[in-house]
């Protein structure tokens, strides 16, 4: 606790200008910035894989399941940043059991359940049963009981029944990618439908959260089809990569040009606290709006990216180079939603003056607690790609 | 010709119903009994409340044993100025009845924190001086008895 | 044929069973969302209906509320947890405004801008606005902050998750998180005091009367007769949030 107030003391030594006195301490810290970073590689990573499934986008089936497996590993594990952010974690359950229907987070536990349930588990369901089935009598031991539950006992592969899963799952993509919106786009509405906080509340805010939701989504599959087929020891087919930069750039130039609307507008505009904002922007979040958000994490991709689409290097170039887009990508996603938690924090809602941050390493709400919830849907995603290798998949007969 | 039910179906089915059934059931038992009784929360919470310590007890619960005091006061400019104002938390004094637990405010900078001049405060409010040039090797209670200010002493 | 029989008794009794898991299901399912059902605000036109008023014109920033609220409702007194505290606004002749609140005001305040200097200056004190249509409570995500029967937003101190949403939604900063506690905390208008028919801690101590509350719905009453007489403003009127607490001689510069 002493080391806590000491903490406090050194940031009100530290507090520019006047903040209300409760305001010294940030309540959203760096877990409630990695939570929406999370829910965006999901949803973006599912909507790529419905381009192929819903959009018939043929080009991209080979990553078609390692989407869907991506998306699920970080969806397993999206809930934990927040829960260990609660100061009263062992009653999280309460927002399941008594949700107020008034408020947007309640809805995040339904969301959240439907989304992991009805549209994630239920289409990779319907996409494996077919291989599950042969694994189960192919495999002995364990191995055979494991594959046997997941198919929850339904052995049938008649063409009749692998028909309807194809049906049913094309049913559960149609109906996930609205969910998908959901799932995301009401995170962007819990801090648009702020309207004490100036920097969050704008109807845009739900739109430009799922935008850059889908742009991340997009560089963590190129990222994750990379690495899986450097390790598999095979060769990357160009035209997928083309084809990923391609959707890349173009929702990378919607989300791009949706942020800017978004400024002009508070620029042009001007309202009580666009005083206080420029200040920000052009202080304290200088070089994580600009410069890592915007600079390292749109113009630099956005321009690679063209230059890729009309310039066909050597093979190894241009796979280094689409790596690293998507890296930039990411670290440019990341710095969005750290400028909106963070920096909608920073400034006094007296517009009066700014607090700083200090993040800690170590406890349930500090960075190296946020790191372990980055890296562990990977530890989840090599298991998942272990259980059910999409390559090892049995070939539908047509 | 019997309708064709894909196999997948019924199981699924089934798999969700045990699923939002065990959902309920919990639910049954977790949620707080005066849950929705006025509204979307729990009652009772209103109740838990009523059960805080009391810190301050209100001039009257005073005026039980200082009366004479109480009348000092409404004689003077302090008069709308309540006990606990100055003295602090009376309650723990009302039950005990020692002296040692309630204050007994001493110091200029206590008589300063009201009657500092600040140019914040109205002069037509408050009366005001300057603590580092009105009688500054003095005690405020050396000349004005707290309960009846204009009434100076010697 | 004897298999005809067996097989229509077990539909039978999956029928059955079914039935009752159904019935069960249904019965469990609409006791638990009756206050779905239950209509959101309580009419209930004998209670009081709290509100607040603040006179500027005559609070002197001496801090007594803000030293007595937290010696009545358990706050810690370090300066980042206040229920209610008191700023000092000085505006100088060249336009700009300084605000402070040393310790909430506590310990009272120092004038460091010279008088040459300034144009006007005065203190506002600050607290919960108990808002008809408070932004917290509608955030909060379990119900752990309500209004009560009385019109005071109330914080249910053992069903809080702390997740902090209404720290976020309140626009007048007047919530934190309690650091031992870990829940939300905010003044509550004295509630456990209001109910003995004892005015809250702050405007028992408050010397100059500056600091007033009262039944709205007593048209006779001093807090109706105070908003009758003088030209009150609430804090934030653009963000409708419905405030009772209604400020008397409430300077342009005061967010």
């Amino acid at each position: 606790m002493e080391s806590h107030y000491q903490n406090l003391y050194d940031i009100l030594a530290h507090a520019q200008g006047y903040i209300f006195p409760n305001e010294i301490d940030l309540q959203w810290g760096i877990l409630i910035v990695v939570y929406p970073f999370i829910t965006g590689l999901v949803a973006g990573a599912f909507i790529l894989a419905s381009l192929e499934r819903v959009f018939k986008v043929k080009i991209l089936k080979p990553t078609y399941q390692i989407a869907l497996l991506t998306a699920l590993s970080f969806l397993l594990v999206a809930t934990m940043p927040l829960i260990s952010h609660l100061s009263q974690p062992q009653r999280a359950y309460e927002i399941m059991i008594t949700p107020h229907s008034s408020s947007a987070m309640a809805i995040f536990g339904f969301v959240y359940l439907w989304y992991l349930t009805v549209v994630l588990l239920l289409e990779i369901w319907f996409d494996y049963r077919q291989s599950m089935v042969v694994w189960a009598n192919e495999k002995k031991g364990a191995m055979k009981w494991i594959y046997k539950i997941l198919t929850l006992g339904v052995n049938d592969i008649s063409p009749r029944a692998l028909s309807w899963d194809r049906k049913l799952g094309y049913i559960i993509t149609v109906v996930g990618i609205p969910s998908a919106f959901i799932l995301h786009g009401y995170v962007g509405f819990i801090f648009g439908s702020i309207k004490a906080n100036p920097w969050w509340s704008t109807p845009l805010m739900p739109i430009i959260f799922l935008f850059s939701a889908m742009v991340s989504g997009i560089a963590l599959v190129m990222i994750v089809y990379m690495v899986i087929t450097y390790l598999r020891k095979k060769v990357i087919d160009l035209n997928v990569l083309d084809s990923i930069g391609k959707y890349l750039f173009f929702v990378l130039i919607l989300d791009f040009t949706l942020e800017g609307l978004d400024q002009i507008h508070r620029i042009y505009v001007a309202e009580e606290s666009f005083e206080i904002i420029k200040l920000l922007v052009s202080g304290k979040l200088y070089l994580t709006l600009f410069i890592a958000q915007g600079l390292i994490g749109t113009i630099i991709p956005l321009i690679t990216l063209v230059f890729l689409q009309f310039y066909k290097h050597k093979i190894k170039v241009r796979k280094t180079m689409y790596f690293i887009v998507s890296l930039l990508v990411l670290i440019g996603v990341y710095s969005m939603r750290w400028n909106v938690v963070i920096g909608g924090q920073l400034f006094s809602k007296s517009f009066s003056g700014f607090t700083s941050f200090k993040v800690g390493l170590i406890g349930l709400d500090g960075t190296l607690m946020a790191a372990f919830w980055l890296l562990l849907p990977i530890g989840i995603l090599t298991f998942l790609l272990w259980l059910l290798p999409p390559w090892k998949m049995v070939e539908v007969e047509e | 010709m019997k309708l064709y039910i894909p196999p997948q179906i019924p199981r699924l089915a089934l798999a969700f119903a045990i699923f939002i059934s065990l959902f309920l059931v919990a639910r049954h038992f977790l949620v707080p009994d005066t849950f929705g009784k006025y509204g979307p929360y729990r009652a009772a919470a209103m109740d838990d409340y009523m059960s805080l310590e009391i810190h301050y007890s209100g001039q009257q619960a005073c005026f039980e044993c200082h009366q004479d005091i109480g009348d000092l006061k409404a004689q003077d400019v302090h008069s709308e100025i309540h006990c606990e104002t100055c003295h602090g938390p009376g309650q723990k004094h009302v039950i005990s009845g020692d002296a040692a637990d309630i204050l007994k405010p001493a110091g200029r900078e206590f008589c300063g924190k009201c009657h500092a001049m600040n140019a914040a405060k109205k002069k037509n409010t408050i009366n005001q001086i300057d603590l580092n040039k009105h009688n500054i090797d003095k005690n405020c209670t050396e000349c004005h008895n707290a309960h009846q200010p204009w009434e100076m002493k010697k | 044929m004897g298999n005809e029989k067996v097989k229509s008794s077990r539909r039978k009794f999956l029928k059955s069973a079914a039935t009752l898991a159904g019935a069960t299901i249904g019965y469990t399912w609409l006791k638990s969302t009756q206050f779905l059902i239950y209509a959101a605000e309580p009419k209930d036109k004998n209670l009081p209906w709290y509100g607040i008023a603040i006179d500027i014109e005559k609070c002197i920033g001496c801090g007594s509320c803000a030293k007595s609220c937290k010696n009545e409702n358990d706050v810690p007194k370090e300066p980042f947890f206040f229920r209610t505290w008191v700023e000092q606004y000085t505006v100088r002749n060249d336009g700009s405004v300084d605000i402070v609140s040393p310790n909430g005001g506590i310990d009272g305040f120092e004038q460091r801008v010279p008088d040459e200097d300034i144009f006007k200056s005065f203190f506002v004190p600050k607290m919960c606005n108990h808002c008809a249509k408070s932004p917290c409570e509608q955030v909060c995500p379990v119900g752990a902050t309500f209004l009560s029967p009385e019109g005071i937003v109330l914080i249910d101190e053992k069903y809080c998750i702390g997740c902090r949403y209404c720290v976020q939604a309140c626009p007048y900063g007047c919530r934190f998180i309690h650091p031992v506690k870990k829940v939300a905390n905010k003044c509550t208008l004295c509630y456990h005091r209001l109910k003995k028919n004892l005015a809250p801690a702050c405007m028992e101590v408050c010397p100059t009367g500056a600091r007033m509350y009262g039944n709205l719905r007593d048209k006779d009453g001093e807090l109706v007769k105070f908003l009758k007489e003088h030209t009150t403003q609430v804090l934030r009127p653009n963000l409708n949030t419905g405030a009772k607490l209604y400020y008397n001689a409430l300077s342009s510069e005061v967010r």
